[in-house]
């Protein structure tokens, strides 16, 4: 017999709640179905102009110059647009919660860092004048070497991609190159384990592909303020960054938009609002910059690549003992959003499990790629795929059914999660029971008996020791400095790429402190072995996230 | 280039236009007459989003040139309500929840009208295959053949 569970989100339930059963109507059907729906493209005006951009063919290449004299004398050219007439061409999306350094021009100033980087827009009567007009630019190129695979892209010597993140990874903090996570000792649980488990992930980008391509139509007001139809789907957030790039104070755009023909992460990098805005400036009159299908597919920012690397201890009777993960989130050219992405990734390290020894790395690589974004669950879904693949393995490996691996290893109520948080409201147990039962699947009676409310806590609720080393850091014996900051003015030449030592292999330290207790021993009290005090004190954590991601993140913050 | 005057009736008006020779229809019934109903997707005949009747027939309005539409009957979804009272596709499209963003919506309703039309007692695969050449990426296709299915239904009900 299945329990439901009617004590979850107990605290956050209003018992008047009586949709749910019921069809609601939604307030835009009627607009919908009419064709009245008006999305950023459905609106009319005259003098209306068209905006093209200039794009680089190369994925990695140094500009030598740009000749834009025949362009500028197309047929129905109005205005172009190049990178010196960009307020502050210089953003990255999260630095309005202060979020990671600037690093990435609205068109390109002196380099290329993927193909299609937009270099020079073009403004024009007609969009096949604009497209004209785009041909007719000549850009001389020396290209550069580049970098594709993120492993490669750590490598030292590697092409450096990216010079505000000279090291081709993003800076946690300022200076830490990934995101990690320590929770008891591996090392030593791979030692104690019957089986131990190495698999590697592979996630491809995906584009979004929505119906609706990314646009902008942006036209002067009456009253010194433009008016800007956007598809994003971060209406405020593109506000944000818009008067950020173009020096404008905020109350001087008045966004419209929220209607959004498809978006699912696609629409959140404000690819054309600022060009729009900047061409309506320059122009006087409204400017349209609408993406074609190609250059959606081709340079519109997709879903990044993943890679993950897990490696599982388990015991014979089914008990997964150790959990190591090594992420590479291969963000493109420029961060975006993948530093974020990131940071979620490490939140849902080890999954749903609870798991006495868990070590998690998670890196964000730059390469000559197109710049990744966010997609459904971006930065949980690979990982997720992996962890849940890597579990059937692991079942198939000591011979349990799948389902009751899950079981068996499953989080329960008041266990700790390797982020030192303990588990509430876990439903894992009874997710499985009911998929196992919709499908006719057989289950042990222990299995169909378990339950999140029982069995957990206790000596699951430990934090176990954290393995230091003498320096009283964890992981690694050296943590990478921040390499210094390059910030080349015009024409300065860059300087030589900074060695940086190879990605160490982690190095246990000769003393190990006890094993965390596995989930189903009984009595190892939570109160746990002291800690040995490390010889220099233990530097302070890089403090309470300053970054402004505390806020931006549930993974922070409880849920109310 | 010279532009070239083209005469068609849109949802039933009598319109007359100048067009360039190499403008689509679906440019031409956007900015040219302000139906903004049928919509851009891909610009190659893959998405269907632009779908519109002409003379009663399904077309792709991104692939079909606005010259070649002289003396034609177009219809868009702007032009599927009687009034206030809205067209059985439309009352069942609301009813089955068959939109979500409503981007693909358009060009779904008139490849429906063009098979209820003629084919008043569809099946669902004949339904499958009248909507084939659009793409929707938000609902899933089962609410809307369920919609076109219902609105059949409803219509036969009506007509007995």
């Amino acid at each position: 017999m299945l329990e439901f569970r009617k004590d979850l989100f107990a605290d956050e339930r209003d018992d008047n709640l009586n949709v749910i059963g019921k069809g609601e109507q939604r307030q835009d059907m009627l607009g919908h179905v009419t064709g009245r729906t008006r999305f950023f493209d459905d609106h009319g005006f005259d003098g209306l102009l068209h905006l093209k951009v200039v794009r680089s063919p190369h994925h990695h290449a140094r500009i030598r110059s740009i000749d834009v004299s025949a362009a500028e004398r197309a047929p129905g050219v109005k205005r172009v647009i190049r990178a010196q007439d960009v307020p502050v061409n210089k953003n990255t999306l999260l630095s309005l919660i202060g979020f990671g350094k600037d690093d990435e021009p609205t068109l390109a100033v002196d380099k290329v860092r993927y193909k299609g980087e937009p270099i020079v827009a073009i403004i024009a009567d007609s969009d096949a004048e604009a497209m004209a007009a785009v041909k007719l630019v000549r850009v001389s190129y020396d290209p550069l070497p580049t970098v594709f695979d993120v492993q490669e892209a750590l490598k030292p010597g590697a092409v450096v991609v990216n010079e505000t993140y000279p090291g081709n990874y993003f800076e946690y903090h300022d200076k830490y190159d990934h995101q990690k996570l320590r929770f008891g000792d591996v090392e030593a649980a791979f030692r104690s384990a019957d089986h131990v488990l190495e698999e590697r992930y592979q996630m491809s980008p995906i584009e979004h592909a929505s119906t609706e391509t990314n646009g902008t139509i942006a036209a002067p007001e009456t009253n010194n303020r433009y008016v800007v139809h956007s598809c994003a789907q971060g209406l405020f957030f593109s506000l944000g960054t818009t008067a950020k790039i173009l020096a404008l104070e905020s109350n001087r755009l008045h966004f419209i938009g929220g209607t959004v023909g498809g978006g699912f992460g696609g629409k959140v990098d404000s690819l054309t609002e600022p060009l729009a805005v900047l061409g309506a400036m320059l122009t006087g009159r409204p400017v349209r910059y609408v993406l074609g299908r190609e250059e959606e597919m081709q340079f519109g920012s997709p879903r990044g690549a993943e890679r993950h690397v897990i490696k599982d201890g388990v015991m014979r009777d089914g008990r997964i003992v150790a959990r190591q993960i090594t992420s590479y989130f291969d963000a493109g050219a420029y961060t975006r959003l993948t530093s974020y992405g990131v940071v979620k990734c490490v939140a849902h390290m080890p999954g749903p499990y609870t798991i006495p020894n868990v070590r998690g790395d998670a890196y964000c690589v730059f390469t000559n790629r197109v710049p990744a974004t966010a997609m459904r669950g971006f930065g949980v879904t690979g990982v997720d795929f992996s962890i849940e693949v890597q579990m059937d393995k692991l079942a198939h490996l000591v011979g349990i059914d799948p389902m009751e691996f899950r079981i068996l290893n499953a989080y329960r109520d008041g266990d700790m999660k390797a982020h030192r948080r303990v588990a509430h409201n876990t439903a894992l147990i009874e997710c499985v029971q009911v998929a196992a039962q919709k499908v006719n699947w057989p289950l042990s009676e222990t299995a169909r008996r378990a339950s999140s409310l029982s069995g957990g806590g206790g000596p699951r609720a430990t934090i176990p020791p954290t393995v230091t080393d003498e320096g009283g850091r964890i992981g690694r014996p050296e943590t990478r400095q921040a390499p210094p900051r390059l910030t080349p003015g015009a024409g300065a030449s860059l300087p030589a790429y900074q060695p940086q030592p190879a990605i160490p292999v982690h190095q246990p330290p000769p003393a190990h402190q006890p094993v965390a207790p596995l989930p189903s021993y009984p009595s190892q009290p939570a109160t746990a072995a002291p800690l040995p005090a490390p010889a220099p004190p233990v530097p302070a954590p890089p403090a309470a996230p300053q970054h402004g991601a505390a806020r931006f993140s549930s993974v922070f913050t409880r849920r109310r | 280039m010279a532009r070239m005057p083209v005469q068609f009736r849109l949802n039933g008006s009598d319109r007359a236009v100048f067009v360039e020779p190499a403008e689509t229809l679906l440019g031409t019934i956007r900015r040219g007459l302000g139906d903004f109903a049928p919509k851009f997707g891909c610009g190659q005949g893959t998405c269907g989003v632009c779908t519109v009747l002409v003379d009663g027939e399904p077309r792709l309005g991104c692939l079909t040139l606005s010259v070649t539409c002289e003396g034609r009957s177009i219809e868009t979804a702007s032009g599927l309500a009687d009034g206030p009272t809205l067209h059985p596709l439309q009352a069942a499209f609301m009813e089955h929840f068959a939109a979500q963003c409503g981007f693909c919506t358009p060009g779904m309703l008139m490849a429906a009208k063009a098979l209820l039309d003629r084919n008043p007692d569809p099946t669902r695969v004949e339904v499958v295959e009248a909507i084939a050449g659009n793409i929707c990426r938000c609902t899933g296709y089962e609410p809307i053949i369920n919609a076109i299915l219902a609105a059949a239904q409803q219509r036969g009900a009506r007509r007995a």
